[in-house]
């Protein structure tokens, strides 16, 4: 299994040229190209702040009645978001779409799932200067505190490489799985403090509530973003010490479960 | 030195059943199996204890029916499949054309996909960039190298995914029947290319369904049947082991399929009997039987080898005047030779009983296919006594691709100034 983890960073020269296609064909054939990238996000930041900025109106404290800045406080978890869901989705599904790949040449398959990772990063680092640019227009101000913005990232990307792992070789056998993840991450998505802060005072209230959400690891990812950008604050190093582990622990369960039904994707797909 | 050595190499494909196959996660979940919904239920051997080793700079050729086990030999050799048990080892840089261009995305243009497709293939992105040039030459793209793949016809996609991987310039080329696709003068190029790779001595396994190119081109050949091999060694002599062995299961396909009508169509067959058989019968034909020329009864002939026709007739009277005669028609129903006792001149004196009418062909000189056949007894004047009108069939089976109707025996023969090769020794055997 090291030796395989091994092999993949030989391949680096393949992911990367992958990841520059997977983005080159995303806008081919579109007019804005790859300005995409930065209107995907601003669009979806102007909806948000009108629907749940101004429509249903932020009520917790920490927002201080402003739909600006809920807006920027829902900014910062959704692009980080939109890059995990993503990747699960397409990850689901691209072990089949490139069958061909892995059915006619030598081609280590796990390449497949860290390219969906890593392509949809780079979606999300160009939807990261578009929050920049909202955050003092909307009144808050950059603090030292966003060098530690790195370190969240790299948590969520080695948390997404094991869920991808997982997901993509198990889909394979189960092709259900994809319609049920989407589901799932609907869920996930409102279990995880994203559209509220976790500061919120129905959560604080209720004991079930507050240790649901801080068993989900996508928590302390999401606050570790809020607390860079928004709040302005020191990471919560304990707790997101011990989803870091949890990362590499479903990275290593993730790579060993596809290491062991690799020989059969041939077939399979 | 030994390129690849194949040793006790065991394929087990594992077959999933129906119920397996649409067997969903919800489903396992809810019943509790999902360790043993990973398992499979049903192993199919693909192949079965293989042993060979090509020696270095020797091409290499592997023969056999659909489903022998040949693409999976190779994609074992070139490590994309793994062997169930056994051992392969490959000395030196492997390119495998199983499938070209698998790798292509439709959406970017071929320069782009050079590339990607290169890197897969093992070379690195500068190798790439100095034979560029080289790779868009030899497939003819030149122009639409910036076009997008999915704009491409499938014959120039074929074109850049061969020229990309004839050029990864491995120790050891891998072909599983790429060439089948391409045009009149694609081809021909790439089995120069080939050509060229074995004057320098590279190593070449060759899978292939055009035994004539197999016996041009390779110095040893195996044949596989059913995962197993048949016969290795000198290509001539395992290509016509092979062609022995298909000519045999044409024949049992055919005895086969005449007792199937026999039995499930018997009605059906009866009357079209009745439909294609006349006359009153004073002679009856009771029975016909083809048989090579050495007896033995047989539906499947080579052009060269020679036919009996064998009659059994029956006449319940003494009948002074008859004539026999058969003729033999193709598939289009064009008459490719007819003749009768009176054609050729026997006067008929008096028949009675049982009796037998043999044809002796000496050789059917016809070309591929299936031949139907007449056989009839009539009156010098053509009243019919029993006429059977395409109620007996054969089959015309060789490596030749001649056209026409008859195949004449024939040779080529040229001065000095001609200057000519032939691979295709068969051509001219008798």
């Amino acid at each position: 299994m090291f030796k395989n983890l091994k092999q993949i960073y030989k391949y680096r020269v393949l992911i990367q040229s992958l990841v520059s296609r997977e983005l080159k064909a995303r806008y081919r054939g579109t007019v804005l190209g790859f300005m995409w990238s930065f209107f995907n996000p601003l669009l979806l930041m102007i909806v948000y702040t009108i629907v749940f900025g101004f429509i249903i109106r932020p009520r917790d404290p920490a927002f201080e009645g402003s739909p600006w800045l809920y807006a920027l406080f829902l900014f910062c978890g959704v692009l980080p978001w939109v890059w995990f869901s993503s990747s699960s989705l397409e990850s689901a599904n691209v072990l089949m779409i490139h069958g061909n790949l892995i059915k006619k040449i030598l081609f280590p398959a796990e390449i497949l799932p860290i390219v969906s990772v890593c392509s949809n990063l780079i979606h999300f680092m160009f939807g990261l200067p578009i929050l920049f640019l909202f955050v003092p227009i909307f009144g808050k101000s950059f603090t030292p505190y966003l060098l530690y913005l790195p370190l969240v990232i790299i948590v969520q990307f080695i948390f997404s490489l094991g869920f991808t792992f997982l997901i993509s070789s198990l889909t394979v056998h189960f092709r259900d799985i994809k319609d049920i993840l989407a589901n799932f991450l609907t869920f996930w998505f409102f279990a995880s403090p994203i559209v509220y802060p976790i500061t919120f005072s129905t959560i604080q209230q209720s004991k079930f509530l507050r240790i649901f959400l801080n068993l989900n690891p996508m928590t302390h990812i999401m606050q570790g973003y809020q607390n860079c950008v928004f709040f302005g604050r020191a990471l919560h190093w304990k707790k997101l010490g011990v989803t870091f582990v949890l990362a590499l622990v479903l990275f290593f369960i993730g790579y060993s479960i596809f290491d062991r039904l690799r020989d059969s994707f041939p077939e399979e797909v | 030195m030994t390129a690849i050595d194949v040793e006790d190499v065991s394929r087990i494909y594992q077959k999933y059943s129906a119920r397996h196959r649409f067997q969903t996660f919800k489903s396992s979940i809810v019943k509790g199996d999902i360790f043993k919904a990973l398992k499979p239920d049903e192993l199919v051997t693909a192949l079965d204890k293989v042993s060979f080793k090509v020696k270095e700079g020797t091409t290499f050729g592997i023969i056999g029916e659909n489903g022998s086990g040949k693409s999976t030999l190779l994609k074992i050799v070139a490590g994309i499949a793994k062997p169930t048990s056994g051992r392969v080892t490959v000395r030196g840089k492997v390119s495998a054309l199983i499938e070209l261009g698998a790798g292509f995305h439709p959406e970017i243009t071929g320069r782009e996909n050079v590339y990607i497709n290169g890197i897969m293939l093992g070379l690195s992105k500068k190798e790439i960039h100095r034979k560029f040039d080289e790779i868009v030459k030899f497939a003819e793209l030149e122009k639409f190298i910036d076009a997008p793949v999915k704009t491409y016809s499938s014959g120039m996609y074929m074109r850049l995914g061969f020229s990309i991987a004839i050029n990864v310039n491995p120790d050891i080329l891998l072909i599983d029947e790429v060439l089948a696709v391409g045009d009149a003068s694609f081809v021909p190029k790439c089995l120069d290319r080939i050509d060229d790779f074995r004057r320098r001595k590279k190593t070449i396994l060759f899978v292939s369904h055009d035994l004539s190119t197999v016996e041009k081109v390779c110095d040893q050949v195996i044949w596989l049947k059913e995962g197993k091999i048949q016969a290795v060694g000198e290509p001539k002599r395992v290509i016509d082991a092979y062609l022995q062995d298909i000519v045999e299961k044409q024949e049992e396909d055919f005895e086969e399929r005449q007792r199937t009508i026999d039995r499930e169509k018997e009605q059906e067959w009866q009357e079209e009997r009745r439909e294609n058989r006349w006359g009153k019968r004073e002679i009856e034909i009771a029975k016909v039987r083809l048989r090579g020329l050495d007896g033995k009864e047989k539906h499947v002939f080579s052009p060269d080898e020679g036919m009996i026709i064998e009659m059994d007739v029956k006449s319940s009277s003494r009948i002074q005047d008859f004539v026999f005669g058969i003729g033999i028609f193709n598939s289009q129903g064009i008459c490719c030779y007819g003749t009768n006792t009176k054609l050729e001149d026997f006067e008929p004196i008096s028949i009675e009983g049982e009796a037998k009418a043999v044809c002796r062909i000496e050789a059917l000189n016809l070309i591929n296919g299936t031949y139907y056949l007449d056989v009839a007894i009539h009156k010098r004047d053509g009243y019919p006594y029993d006429y059977h009108r395409k109620l007996y069939s054969f089959l015309i089976s060789s490596l030749h691709q001649d056209e026409g109707i008859v195949r004449p025996k024939h040779s080529w023969d040229f001065s000095p100034q001609i200057k000519m090769k032939t691979s295709k020794k068969r051509m001219s055997d008798p």
